[in-house]
Order: structure tokens, then C-alpha cells, then sequence
């Protein structure tokens, strides 16, 4: 029921809502959550085992219960806490875990079967015989999950915010507000963040009759602030915004939301902003949680947290009872009797566990005539999907006798079980905590970093206290050094609080066993599970968490994590100070993917790189392969032509005539110095010295492992510079790999590397008749074997354009590799397709580049190797010197195990029947045996071969390079296929077409 | 995530860096008189240490320069950074305490045992 003097609602402002497809009628600046409650809906979902009925039981991002389907379509989000959703016009809302509905759910059955949902049921079944799975996975399927996952993609837009600041301030209540004015007039760069849409923290639930702040109200107090921090411009607040991670050297994440009163649906909009924030210092004031107490049928609608319940009332206007009563065992729920004794509506009693009740607040409860039980306990409730009465007897008395029990009628229970701080920031930070006994806290002790904690989530609790620790602490933590008189002193009435009095756990006439204690509201998790927990042998709270999923749901326990404790030091009589806590993880609430991706997604996701012919290869119908962050292109179809088709036909054409292929990606570093020689020595294995100006040589490059990590042809362009070519997918990591050597090992060489990848276009053309096109490319030069030949250089020019144009190949056919400054290889390229129409040149993609290679039995980084594979293995023995005395890998290829006669070593395939094409991966076996059979080798590559006609494969095998003309058997599922071993040359061994 | 002081640039994020594992790790001046044993302890052994840790690190979407870093692997406190050719420095402690005063050696967060 809605009071008609709220401060926060705009009473002219009432907009319209839907939930679970009724339309319902609420205020701006309302909650889902108050506005549900202001139409008198306790009964929002359905528990996740149980299907027990559950209502809203607390004001903020606590809240176990309050869990609804936001929206719908694309738009929609399971999961999300009623108590967090600002209202707004239209907003549609569902409850969650209910077939067909809420108010008759199908599976409320489980309640009843409740006793086959014990601790670890889901451990426990998973390790029954996989047959008992059939008869469980659909009771499992049914029960797991809460809300749904959207389907269709997400419209809304992310993005990431990078923040730097001298203090980082977390919540924005009393103490945070505080610290703020005192931070903000040190002239610090000040980031204020509130999780709320409001900033005000406990201001928002408080009553405006008491707990001045010298003399004013909190509500003025907190404008006066307010007003102040926005006249500085060193003052940043945002609101909407959960710190929900603290990292290394005060990192934090957050998640804003932007306008979250315009809702969920923001088509194309951003909707959240995950800030990444760098802060010198940081001040935690995050508050506290109130616990629920731990008593048979705790869960009913109707049921809620003390403090949360003043929220409502004075926050919120809104009155949630006719009949209230408070359970309770300290003295801060007697706050809510006396707030709403103000708004005239008389609580009808307070139960309270303690004998001894000497606080300010009970006496003034007392004085305003309510009915106060002490020494009491509510023991068990009534009510399907509302409470309707509780059950109270003498706390020190067992209720199995009905005689000293007493049923009270109510419609509306407040319990509290004291107040936890909110430490999960500060031990996200590493922070280390304390166990304070009198009243049950975790509060925090070292901090790891540069931090304080400063009000309730110290553990400090009254008013007066906040204020004066407040002030000292933030002045000592940023070392103001100004006179204390510029910082206005706030002080408050000095109010006494009783003891708490610590009862984990309520016995009811039912044997724990029996009984629905919940403790983990969200994942239906009772003290009974603890207990079979405990008495199964778990012992580590750790261990008691998993096997009970206490705490493990998306609200990770921040009611229920201290209460667990609570009870297993009750029932084990071990000290809660020496359980220790589970480790409170981030996020502290969940995050949405979304928020996480930011702008990196689709296009975005990852860099693209395209060459400079690219635009080429587009208007030419190629289809396109990713190789590392390049596309290349793959193959370009003819009029309808087939994969198969397409390359047989490009590679038919490049040995026949000639074809042209964009070779930009392949790795090129210019490599300079007066030391190059000797450092190509050392990273390759063959020897370098030697080689002539002009020339070009090809080289592998091994890790000291021995294995192979690259190969490319350098190629020597005068005294002291070289050019190194890297494989297109290692080129960073082969720069990276020299840089390292150079600068932590060999500093004594002079050496500078220079990537140029990007610098250069590289034109291929390869095949008999690319002698033609370079001919007329560059009419000057003399292109016969005898002044040009195989592995060599010259440096040419068109239209005076200078090309870099090595003689080298990796088809086997006669090959001028064109390396053209990238502005100009567009028009380069097209001067050979011209010049080359005569020859039917044809370009050809990465796919018949991979054919004509293996054709000829040369090996692809990545392909034939996979970091496993020596030299010596590849039958590359030639390239491995035997003079150097070291080099990078050298040592480890005569380790015992690199030289190792049985290694799997580089062969060519050939099938029997020559139309089968081999799956590459495959397994080789020698004899087909019963499974597992003894697997000796296994394919690389495997290709058809237009130019043999038949299908290839490279492969290694176990001393393959002694079972030449071996059969050995491929099996598959359906059939055994025949193969050989060969050379892995299968055209032009004798390199006649290479060198002519 | 860490915030790393590039001895040639300054403070900067941890995404622009790389860790290349144990620091002063040389490769032998002899391979060919190695044993495989010494050898192998060259190529595959490094220390895990749980506290004081010398390591390399790359800003590799920086300056591209390596250095070495002193970090508590327990606690991720970088203690010192230093240039690649220097010795690594004496520091206080050699035994840091973990933060959450957990075991030496495996894990748990016993953030409340006493000592
Ligand atoms: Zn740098």
C-alpha cells in the first residue's frame, strides 16, 4: 500500500508497467521491485529445487528471490533482481522457474519430493551407473536454470571507458558522501560511484525524524554535499554504476548503466559502459547487508529483512503490512517498529532471541507501547504463498511440546540477523579480514594495497561513530595536512546499542531433517545440506560450499555466505574465526557479455588486414581464406565452377603456362648491420657467411628445443643488409623471437631489424612461361638461366619504380617473386595480367599454391610440423651444418630423444586407389588389430593432383625414411584404405622444370 | 591487472606487455659440451616460486624492449624492474608473506587463521 508522503517519487509522474501480463501501475523513480510491492505482489517466482513460492526480501543487489525475466525477444534478460530495476514506462517483466504460472506451478511437486534433493544430489547422481542417467536427466533438465537466455542478437551498443584518478570513492552514503567533501577540497581529481541510480545510500531508508547530522535532517545533510561536490570541477559522481571488481595496483571495473530509466530497450543506443578505472587511492564505502535468521519455512512471501522493509516505508512510501512482526536479535530492526510508529501503523511485536534488551532503540520501542517478546524466537510459519502466522516460543525452550508454543497472525515477518559488512571489494583487493564475535562481522583488517574502508563496511554501524571515523580515517588515508577547521566537523546523537546475540540456527518441532531452514535462498539450499555435508566428511568450508552450491548462485551469497559459517560452527563447535571465509569472487554482481565485448565485436573483433591487391582479388570473385589476421585469397571460381574445379584448373594452368599469385602477406624483415652474417648464422641452421651478394638462400629456423618454428628464403642485398622472408602466419613472433636474441643475449652484435611486410607488395608469377611476363616487365634486364639463374636477385625497375625480383620458387616451376612498393603493386599486377593474356596467366589462391607445393614434396610450417618435427625428422638433413659450432637448436637435435631412429619422419602417400583423396589428419596403422590399434604415423597433407591425376599425401611415419614402398592401412569407420609409402617428391625430382 | 614501470617508457598497462618467464636464464657459451642432463635443465627447467620471482618482460606494444621485474607471485607486488644486463637486486625479503596468510605451498584463502 502505497503512504501518500514519499520523498523520492514524483507523485505526479505514475507510469504503467506489465508483469506476468498484467498491467500494474507505479511511480518515476520506483523499482520494479517497490512498485510490485506497492501493488501488494509478494509472490514474484518460483524457488530453483523446490518450486517453493518466494517474494522479495530485501531493497538491493542482496536480493536472492526478487528474480525476473526482463523484457522480451531480443531485449530480454534473465536473471535480473526486481530490487535493481529502475522503472519505467512500459517495462515488461516476467516471473521466472514456473510452469505454467506462477501462482500454479507444475513443479511445486519437487517440495514435496524435496527429500530426493539432497546435498551433492547432483554429484551423487552423476556417479551412479550412466544407465539411472536416462531416468534423471529430464527431472535435471527441468529443474536446472533459472531464467532464459536471449535468442536473437543483441541490439544494444557497449562500450569501455578508461578512468584515472587520484581517489576512487565506492557508494555514496553518509560515509562516502563524507569522504568525498573531505577528498574534493584537498583538490584531488575525485571519482564518486554509486551502484543505485540515487546517490544516498542508507539516506534513502532513513527516517527523517532522527539521526540528525547536526541537527539536520540526512535527507538536507546530504543535498548541502551534494550541492558542494558538484561546485567542484575535481569532482566526478556517477551513478548506476557497480564496482564490481577490484584488481592489482587499484584497478576496478564497473558497470554503468546508461539512463537506466529509459529502460532495457535501447535499439542501437548504448545501453552500458564497463569502466576501467586506474585510481591512486581508494575508499571503500560499501555498506552493509543485513542477514535473514536461519528458521523453519524462513522463505514465504511476506518474509523480508528488516532494514529493507524501512527502505520501502521511507524510501519508497510504501507500507508492506497490516500485521507486522519483527524477529530479530539486535537492535537495529526495532528502527523499522519505530518508523512505522511514525507513519501510524502500530507493529504488533517484536520477538527478540535475547533476554537482556538495554538499547536506546528497544526502550524508545518499549516507551511507544509495542509489544516486545524477549527471550523469544519465531520458530516455524504458516502460509502457501503469503505468510499468515508465525510460531514463537521461548528461545531456551523446545517447541515439541505444543504448550509453549504460541501462533501469532501477521502478514508481514522482518527479521534480522545482524548486519554483514560489505568486505567483497576489499578482499577482491586482497585485503585481509577479521572476525569480530560480538556481533558475527567480517570486518576488514591489512589491506594489501592502497585502500581504506571507511563506515558500515568497516564495521562500524551508529551514526555518531561513522562520522568521527570517517573524518579521522580519510584525512590520515589522503594526509590532509590543512587545518582541520576547513573541514566542517559533523557530529550526531550519541545512541546505545544493546549486544547482539549470535543463534545460527531456529530448532523447530520438525528434527533438522524434516525441516525447510533456508540458507541460500536462490539455490535452495537448507541447513540439512550442511549438515549431510558435514556429515559426509566435508570439512573445508570450501568443499561445503561446492557440494551444497550454497552461495554458488548469481546473487554468490550475500545473504547467506556468513549464515553458513554460522551454522557449521554451530553444528561441528568450531570457532567461525577459524572456518575462514570462501573467497569472495568478482564480479560482485553480474556483468553482461556484452558490456564486456564493448565495441569489439563482428568487424570489430579482431584487426583485418587485407594486401594491396586486395581490391583486385575482390572485383575477381576470389573467396577468401583467413591466415592468421590476413585474407588471402583462396581460389577465384569461373562461371559456376566447383572448389575442385577452380584449383584443378589454377593449378593445371601455373604448371602448363603460368599463374600469378599475391604473395604480400609472407613475413619481410630488412635486416642491417655490420654483424648480419653472423647473426643469420646463429638463428638459422645452414651457414651464411658465404653467400654472395645477389643471392638468396633458403633457411629453417628451430627453437633450442630443435624443433622447426619457421623457414623462408633471405636474401643477401649488399654488404651488410639483408631481406628475410618469415611464413605469413609467424612473421610477429619470428620479429619478436630475433629481437629477444639480440637484445638478452647478444647484445655485442650490431644488428637493427626492420619489419617491411606492409612495406611491399609481393607478385608471384610462377610456370614455364613467367619468364615472358618479367621479360616485358623489364625489357633491360637479361632473363636466362646464365645471367638470372635459380636463387638469385637483381634489383629492377618499372616506370622507375624500384622492384626487389628474386628468383625463387615453392611450385617447382620457374618463379620471379616481384616485390613492388605496396602503393604501386596494384598497377604492377595488372601489367602482368595484361601482359600475360597471351599465356592464359591465371591467378591462383592459396588453395593451389598448397597443391603445387606438396606436388613437389616442399613442407608448410604449421602443416608438416607442428613444433614437434627436427630437421632431421623433415629429411632436411642438407640444411643442418655440421661445421657451425652452434647455433639456435643445434644441441637439442642429438638430445637422446631427437635422435631417435624411430621418430616419425616426412614421407609421401599414395594410394592404391589412386581417386581416393585422404582425410588429412588421419591415423596410419601397419596391421588393422582390435581397437586401440598401434598408430605409426599420420597424414600432413593430402591433396588431388590435376597434373598426375591421382590424389598425393605427405605424411609422417615411425622410420618412414626406411619403408619406402611399405603399405600401410588407413582405417576409417567404413573401410580400410591401402596406402604406400613413396618419395615425397611426386613431380620433377630431378628439379629439371625449376632450373630450365 | 598489473600496472608494469617500463624502465624506457614509464608506467603503463599490463596489456601492452609480455612476460617471458624466469630472468636470468643464460644460454650456455658450450652447447656441444653439454651433457643431455645439462642441456635439458637449460632448456626446460624453471623455477614456479610462490613469492619473490625474477622474471623477463616484454613491452611489446611499446618500445619492444625486454627488462627485468621482480614480482611476488604470490601477491603480484612488482618489487623492482630492471635493465636486462643487470644483476637481479638484493631485495628485503626474500620470503614475502601472502597476502591472505595462506600456505607456502598450494592455495585457499584461511583469510582468518591466526597465526
Ligand atoms: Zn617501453
Amino acid at each position: 500500500m502505497r503512504l501518500n508522503n514519499n520523498k523520492n517519487l514524483n507523485p505526479k509522474k505514475q507510469i504503467s508497467f506489465y508483469f506476468d501480463g498484467t498491467k500494474y501501475q507505479g511511480y518515476e523513480g520506483d523499482t520494479l521491485a517497490s512498485a510490485l510491492l506497492a501493488n501488494n505482489i509478494h509472490l514474484i517466482g518460483r524457488s530453483f529445487k523446490y518450486h517453493r513460492p518466494r517474494g522479495i526480501i530485501s531493497a538491493g543487489c542482496e536480493e536472492p528471490n526478487g528474480i525476473v525475466q526482463l523484457e522480451q525477444d531480443e531485449f530480454t534478460e534473465p536473471n535480473r533482481r526486481a530490487t535493481e530495476v529502475v522503472l519505467y514506462n512500459g517495462l515488461v517483466a516476467k516471473s521466472q522457474n514456473r510452469w505454467p504460472s506462477v501462482n500454479f506451478d507444475f513443479g511445486e511437486i519437487n517440495d514435496l519430493l524435496s527429500p530426493f534433493f539432497p546435498a551433492g544430489f547432483y554429484y551423487k547422481t552423476f556417479m551412479w551407473p550412466p544407465k539411472f542417467w536416462k531416468t534423471y536427466e529430464h527431472f535435471i533438465r527441468h529443474a536446472a536454470g533459472l531464467g532464459v537466455s536471449p535468442k536473437k542478437e543483441d541490439p544494444h551498443k557497449y562500450e569501455h571507458y578508461h578512468y584515472h584518478c587520484d581517489v576512487l570513492i565506492v557508494g555514496s552514503g553518509i560515509s562516502g558522501l563524507y569522504a568525498a567533501k573531505i577528498a574534493a577540497s584537498e583538490k584531488l581529481q575525485v571519482l564518486l560511484v554509486e551502484q543505485e541510480s540515487e546517490t544516498g545510500g542508507s539516506i534513502l531508508s532513513a527516517n527523517n525524524s532522527n539521526n540528525k547530522i547536526n541537527g539536520q535532517s540526512q535527507n538536507e545533510w546530504k543535498k548541502e554535499i551534494l550541492e558542494e561536490l558538484h561546485s567542484y570541477k575535481n569532482v566526478k559522481i556517477i551513478t548506476s554504476t557497480t564496482l564490481f571488481a577490484y584488481m592489482h595496483y587499484n584497478y576496478l571495473l564497473g558497470i554503468q548503466d546508461i539512463d537506466p530509466s529509459r529502460g532495457n530497450k535501447k535499439n542501437n543506443s548504448i545501453r552500458q559502459v564497463l569502466w576501467k578505472i586506474r585510481a591512486k587511492k581508494v575508499i571503500l564505502a560499501t555498506g552493509s547487508i543485513e542477514r535473514p535468521i536461519t528458521f523453519n519455512n524462513n522463505d514465504r512471501p511476506g518474509i523480508m529483512l528488516a532494514g529493507s522493509v524501512s527502505k520501502y516505508l521511507n524510501g519508497y512510501g510504501i507500507s508492506l503490512g497490516k500485521k507486522i512482526i519483527i524477529f530479530t536479535n539486535n537492535d537495529s530492526a526495532y528502527q523499522t517498529a519505530i518508523d512505522y510508529h511514525h507513519h501510524n501503523i502500530k507493529v504488533s511485536a517484536i520477538i527478540d532471541i535475547r533476554n537482556e534488551i538495554d538499547g536506546d532503540l528497544p526502550s524508545l520501542a518499549q516507551s511507544l507501547g509495542i509489544k516486545i517478546y524477549s527471550g523469544y524466537v519465531v520458530s516455524d510459519t504458516s502460509g502457501r504463498k503469503k505468510i499468515t502466522s508465525v510460531t514463537i516460543r521461548k528461545f531456551e525452550e523446545k517447541d515439541s511440546n505444543k504448550k509453549n508454543t504460541e501462533i501469532l497472525e501477521c502478514d508481514l515477518l522482518c527479521m534480522s540477523g545482524g548486519w554483514s559488512p560489505t568486505v567483497h571489494l576489499f578482499t577482491q583487493s586482497r585485503g585481509k579480514l577479521k572476525y569480530r564475535e560480538e556481533d558475527s562481522c567480517f570486518i576488514p583488517d591489512q589491506p594489501h594495497q592502497q585502500t581504506i574502508s571507511v563506515g558500515a563496511c568497516n564495521g562500524i554501524f551508529d551514526l555518531k561513530s561513522i562520522l568521527e571515523d570517517t573524518r579521522k580515517s580519510v584525512r590520515d588515508f589522503l594526509d590532509c595536512k590543512s587545518n582541520d577547521g576547513k573541514i566542517e566537523i559533523y557530529d550526531a546523537e550519541e545512541i546505545n546499542f544493546g549486544k547482539q546475540q549470535n543463534s545460527w540456527l531456529v530448532s523447530s518441532k520438525d528434527k533438522i531433517s524434516k525441516s525447510k531452514m533456508f540458507v541460500d535462498f536462490q539455490n535452495d539450499v537448507t541447513a540439512k545440506d550442511i549438515k549431510i555435508a558435514l556429515s559426509e566428511g566435508f570439512q573445508s568450508i570450501e568443499h561445503v560450499k561446492r557440494y551444497t552450491t550454497n552461495g554458488m548462485a548469481t546473487d554468490q551469497g550475500k545473504t547467506s555466505n556468513v549464515n553458513a559459517l554460522g551454522i557449521i560452527s554451530e553444528l561441528t563447535g568450531v570457532d567461525i574465526s577459524n572456518l575462514g571465509t570462501t573467497t569472495f569472487r568478482l564480479p560482485y554482481t553480474p556483468v553482461t557479455f556484452g558490456a564486456m565485448a564493448g565495441r569489439y565485436v563482428k568487424e570489430f573483433f579482431d584487426i583485418e588486414r587485407t594486401t594491396p591487391i586486395h581490391e583486385w582479388h575482390l572485383d575477381n570473385d576470389a573467396l577468401f581464406e583467413d591466415v592468421g589476421q590476413w585474407k588471402r585469397a583462396w581460389y577465384y571460381p569461373k562461371n559456376n565452377e566447383t572448389f575442385n574445379e577452380a584449383v584443378n584448373r589454377e593449378v593445371k594452368a601455373t604448371r602448363d603456362s603460368i599463374g600469378i599469385l599475391d604473395a604480400s602477406t609472407l613475413g619481410k624483415i630488412d635486416i642491417k648491420g655490420r654483424d648480419v652474417s653472423e647473426f643469420l648464422n646463429r638463428v638459422y641452421t645452414n651457414a651464411w657467411s658465404k653467400l654472395e651478394i645477389g643471392k638468396c638462400r633458403y633457411g629453417i629456423m628451430l627453437g633450442d628445443d630443435g624443433m622447426v618454428i619457421d623457414d623462408g628464403v633471405t636474401t643477401r642485398l649488399g654488404e651488410h643488409h639483408y631481406l628475410m622472408t618469415t611464413t605469413t602466419g609467424n612473421a610477429a613472433s619470428v620479429m619478436g623471437k630475433l629481437e629477444d636474441w639480440l637484445q638478452t643475449e647478444w647484445p655485442e652484435l650490431e644488428v637493427y631489424l626492420t619489419s617491411v611486410t606492409e612495406q611491399f607488395g609481393t607478385i608471384s608469377l610462377n610456370g614455364p612461361n613467367s619468364r615472358k611476363i618479367v621479360e616485358s616487365l623489364f625489357p633491360k634486364q637479361n632473363f636466362s638461366s646464365d645471367s638470372f639463374p635459380h636463387m638469385s636477385f637483381k634489383e629492377l625497375e618499372i616506370d622507375q619504380v624500384k622492384c626487389l625480383v628474386m628468383r625463387i620458387s615453392f611450385t617447382g616451376e620457374i618463379c620471379y617473386e616481384i616485390n613492388v612498393p605496396s602503393s604501386y603493386a596494384l598497377s604492377v599486377w595488372n601489367k602482368c595480367i595484361e601482359l600475360g593474356k597471351n599465356h592464359n596467366i591465371t591467378p591462383y589462391g592459396t588453395e593451389a599454391m598448397h597443391v603445387l607445393r606438396a606436388e613437389k614434396g616442399y613442407i608448410i610450417v604449421g602443416q608438416e610440423t607442428d613444433g614437434s618435427v627436427t630437421p632431421v625428422d623433415l629429411d632436411m638433413d642438407w640444411i643442418v651444418s655440421k661445421k657451425k659450432y652452434d647455433f639456435i637448436g643445434k644441441r637439442a637435435l642429438y638430445r637422446s630423444d631427437t635422435s631417435r631412429k624411430d621418430r616419425k619422419q616426412l614421407v609421401g602417400l599414395l594410394t592404391t586407389d589412386p581417386s581416393i583423396v585422404l582425410e588429412e589428419g588421419v591415423q596410419l596403422v601397419e596391421v588393422e588389430t582390435a581397437l586401440p590399434m598401434p598408430m605409426v604415423g599420420h597424414v600432413t597433407s593430402s591433396y588431388y593432383s590435376p597434373n598426375l591425376g591421382r590424389s598425393i599425401a605427405l605424411a609422417l611415419v615411425k622410420s618412414g625414411l626406411n619403408k619406402k614402398g611399405t603399405k600401410l592401412i588407413v582405417p576409417t569407420s567404413n573401410k580400410s584404405i591401402e596406402v604406400e609409402i613413396t618419395d615425397p617428391v611426386f613431380i620433377d625430382p630431378k628439379n629439371e622444370r625449376l632450373l630450365a | 591487472m598489473l600496472l608494469i614501470n617500463c624502465p624506457y617508457c614509464g608506467e603503463r598497462e599490463q596489456e601492452e606487455f609480455s612476460c617471458g618467464g624466469e630472468a636470468h636464464i643464460e644460454r650456455p657459451k658450450n652447447p656441444p659440451e653439454l651433457s643431455d642432463d645439462q642441456w635439458a635443465d637449460y632448456l626446460f627447467l624453471r623455477q614456479n616460486i610462490k613469492g619473490l620471482q625474477f622474471e623477463r618482460w616484454n613491452h611489446s606494444f611499446g618500445c619492444r624492449k625486454w627488462f627485468n621485474v621482480a614480482r611476488n607471485t604470490a601477491t603480484d607486488e612488482i618489487l623492482a624492474v630492471y635493465h636486462i644486463d643487470e644483476k637481479p637486486p638484493q631485495l628485503e625479503s626474500n620470503d614475502p608473506i601472502t597476502p591472505c596468510g595462506e600456505p607456502k605451498i598450494g592455495s585457499g584463502n584461511f583469510s582468518t587463521t591466526k597465526k
